[in-house]
């Protein structure tokens, strides 16, 4: 059940829709543990890339490739949506849908869920239906959707992108609780403050391309393209 | 949902019940209120459950041809005739009849109530112009009709707007020519039930081409092997008995008997 | 008034002819869901050769003329029809046919629309939790069961109040297959207005009451907010 889905390899990938380049060319690769964070500006194509990895959208060109074959790598993988969906159900039984897909009997899902639920602060709205909660609470919904699943890798689209101060201090708190769990973690922001907070690596794009990767300490530090330097100096990069 | 379907299911009546008949009636049969007084009495003497199918006589006799039925009582003789012709039914039986009457605006602008003769009585409103309207759905009303305006020596076709020929049963087209105030021919149980008479008047009656047969015929067991022949005979040996001919003879409506038991044993 | 004393001491054969309505028409409902909801989701979420046609053709149905319903059930049916030896014609269960032929594709595409909605909004979450087709479908089903019971409300509708082919196949026979809409038919046919009129308020009635009933019922099962 365990068997590793990493190191994720992607060599020279494409992402086209219709004539239009999304991403591409894309070389990289994702092992090990810790907390990579996709950087750049809107537009840069950080959703095609982290829907590239995650087998949403398929590669024109070149190949993307998991240490198990695909369909194994799929089931060990988590997404959270930077517009999550909300199902017309209750809190509690989102998210443990994700448990009842995989046979898992009502009453063990339910046990679950209302544990997942609490981790992620929703304990007080198990009851509600899902399609009336806050911003903030939608994420916090998602995330333990994904988590119910145990998945090896996360990836996030701008999770807190519109919450407020506290809702994302909150979310923060549960990924770092996550990248100790084990869990390789991929999410893309352009919140800079947020980025210095979280990451152990950092993957900056621009135009579609990878424009720069590295640890995120070297890339804070002194980020090594004039384009990179400007992002993070607050200059607008196209 | 699973007893929900069982639920609906049980609800429906079993398809073939023991001694239930199938049989086409005409409309004018039906809405003379007689097979209220019969049906519980046939069920009472033989057992045998009568469900009615009303409809024209064209349509019975299709029913019949078609096996869907398994007896009809309807009344037009010629079409009965050829029924029989044709090996559809083994044989006919006349039951009883009662008559046809000419309906019409209570003013009487054709004047047909000083009519000789039916025939003379569609003369005059084929002369005056008036509206008439027409079954026109090959029922024994209408073959009946068709048969009169020959007997005058017209042929409705000829007649233009002021023949309208609705397509329909006795009932919609005495509603039709209520609202148009015309002329019509209707069976007399028909118009003495019928609810909706307007301006309309009973304008003409008793000449004897208006007699109006009815007959018994059992659709042939030999064509369709379900029919259950000895059920078509018993009902017919009731019909032609001595409890149907007092029962029949005896209807009364608004104060008038409508039919005249006649059948020959 | 006649059609109101009926209704108001509850008359037996008005009783007996109004749960053969409802027992024709739910039936019919009921198959027609099992029948057209499956169907509406399938079209919905799979692409396949003609899908586009498929779906005319199906939104086409639903203006099915019931007379041509009725015929064709007829033919069918009919002793000397493909269906002949069943002896189904002049029985509720032809009725039932009948208007599970009209039904059905009301249902069906209705469901497909609703589907289809819901399916853009889901299809990324879905896919991204390796959902098979089955498991889309049911999920798929049961989160727009809201729109879905208004779909089988208005094939509920069109069955209730439709005349021209349960007339045909049903033949209105007295205490077999006489319901509401033929019954006031024939009273029509007789002249009697009151009586047709009082039988057509026993039926918008009850039209009404089936609605307000399951809307209730799907209500109170949960906050208004889905």
């Amino acid at each position: 059940m365990v068997t590793p889905i990493l190191p994720l390899r992607i060599e020279g990938a494409h992402v086209r829709r219709k004539s239009l380049r999304l991403i591409g060319p894309v070389d990289l690769e994702i092992a090990g543990t810790g907390l990579t964070i996709v950087m750049g500006p809107n537009g840069s194509g950080k959703t095609s890339l982290l829907r590239l990895m995650h087998g949403l959208e398929r590669a024109d060109e070149g190949r993307l490739e998991w240490a198990v074959p695909e369909v194994e790598a799929r089931a060990a993988q988590g997404y959270v949506f930077q517009r999550p969906t909300m199902m017309r159900r209750s809190v509690i039984d989102s998210i443990a849908y994700p448990l009842l897909l995989r046979g898992v009997s009502r009453r063990d899902a339910a046990t679950q869920a209302q544990n997942w639920a609490e981790r992620v602060g929703l304990g007080d709205a198990v009851a509600r239906p899902a399609r009336v909660l806050s911003g903030g609470e939608r994420q916090k919904l998602a995330l333990a959707r994904a988590l119910i699943r145990a998945p090896q890798i996360l990836f996030l689209d701008e999770p807190c992108a519109n919450l407020d101060g506290a809702a994302t201090r909150e979310i923060e708190a549960l990924l770092r609780d996550v990248v100790a769990g084990g869990t390789r973690v991929i999410m893309a922001t352009h919140d800079i403050g947020q980025a210095r907070r979280l990451a152990n690596e950092v993957v900056f794009l621009l135009n579609g391309h990878l424009h720069e990767t590295g640890p995120a300490d070297a890339f804070f530090a002194g980020p090594a393209t004039p384009e990179a330097a400007g992002f993070l100096g607050g200059q607008i990069v196209d | 949902m699973r007893n929900l379907a069982i639920f609906l299911f049980s609800l429906l009546p079993a398809v073939a019940m023991a001694d239930t008949l199938r049989m086409a009636v005409t409309t004018s049969f039906h809405n003379s209120g007689l097979s209220d007084i019969l049906l519980p009495a046939v069920e009472e003497d033989t057992g045998i459950t009568v469900q009615l199918l009303v409809v024209g006589t064209g349509q019975a006799l299709r029913l019949g041809r078609a096996g869907d039925v398994d007896a009809v009582l309807v009344h037009a003789r010629a079409a009965e005739e050829a029924f029989v012709g044709t090996g559809h039914a083994t044989h006919r039986r006349e039951i009883m009849y009662n008559d046809f009457v000419l309906i019409g605006p209570a003013e009487d602008p054709a004047d047909i109530a000083g009519a000789e003769s039916a025939a003379d009585a569609l003369r005059r409103i084929a002369t005056s112009g008036a509206v008439f309207v027409s079954r026109g759905d090959e029922s024994g009303t209408h073959q009946k009709e068709l048969e009169l305006w020959f007997a005058a020596g017209l042929a409705p076709d000829g007649f233009g707007p002021a023949y309208r020929s609705v397509g329909a049963g006795m009932g919609a087209t005495l509603n039709t020519a209520s609202g148009m105030n015309a002329y019509l021919l209707a069976d007399r149980a028909s118009w003495l039930n019928f609810g909706n008479k307007g301006d309309l008047a009973l304008l003409y009656a008793g000449d004897p081409a208006l007699f109006n047969q009815y007959a018994y015929l059992p659709v042939n067991p030999a064509r369709h092997p379900h029919v259950p022949a000895d059920l078509t005979e018993r009902l017919e040996n009731w019909l032609a008995g001595p409890r149907a001919k007092t029962l029949i003879d005896g209807y009364m409506l608004n104060g008038e008997p409508l039919f005249t038991h006649n059948a020959r044993n | 008034m006649q059609a109101a004393w009926l209704i108001l001491t509850l008359d037996a054969e008005l009783i007996e002819i109004t749960l053969r309505s409802l027992q024709v028409t739910v039936t019919a409902v009921v198959i027609s869901a099992a029948i057209g909801l499956p169907l509406g989701a399938w079209l919905a979420v799979n692409r396949f050769a003609f899908r586009r046609h498929v779906i005319a053709v199906l939104n086409a149905l639903m203006g099915l003329p019931p007379v041509v319903v009725g015929l064709i059930v007829y033919v069918m049916l009919s002793r000397s029809g493909p269906f002949g030896v069943f002896g189904l014609l002049f029985t509720p269960t032809a009725m039932i046919i009948a208007q599970i032929i009209i039904v059905t594709p009301l249902i069906a595409s209705i469901a497909h629309q609703v589907i289809r909605d819901l399916w853009s909004e889901y299809h990324d979450l879905l896919i991204s939790l390796n959902t098979t087709k089955t498991q889309r479908i049911k999920t798929l089903l049961w989160d727009g069961r809201r729109a879905l019971l208004t779909a089988c409300l208005a094939g509920f509708g069109r069955g209730i109040g439709e005349v021209g082919a349960i007339m045909i196949v049903g033949g209105n026979i007295d205490n077999v297959t006489r319901v509401l809409t033929t019954a006031i038919a024939l009273e029509t046919g007789k002249g009697n207005f009151a009586l047709a009129l009082g039988l057509g308020f026993v039926l918008i009635g009850l039209a009404i009451a089936v609605n307000v009933l399951i809307h209730n019922l799907s209500r109170t099962e949960r906050s208004s907010q889905w």
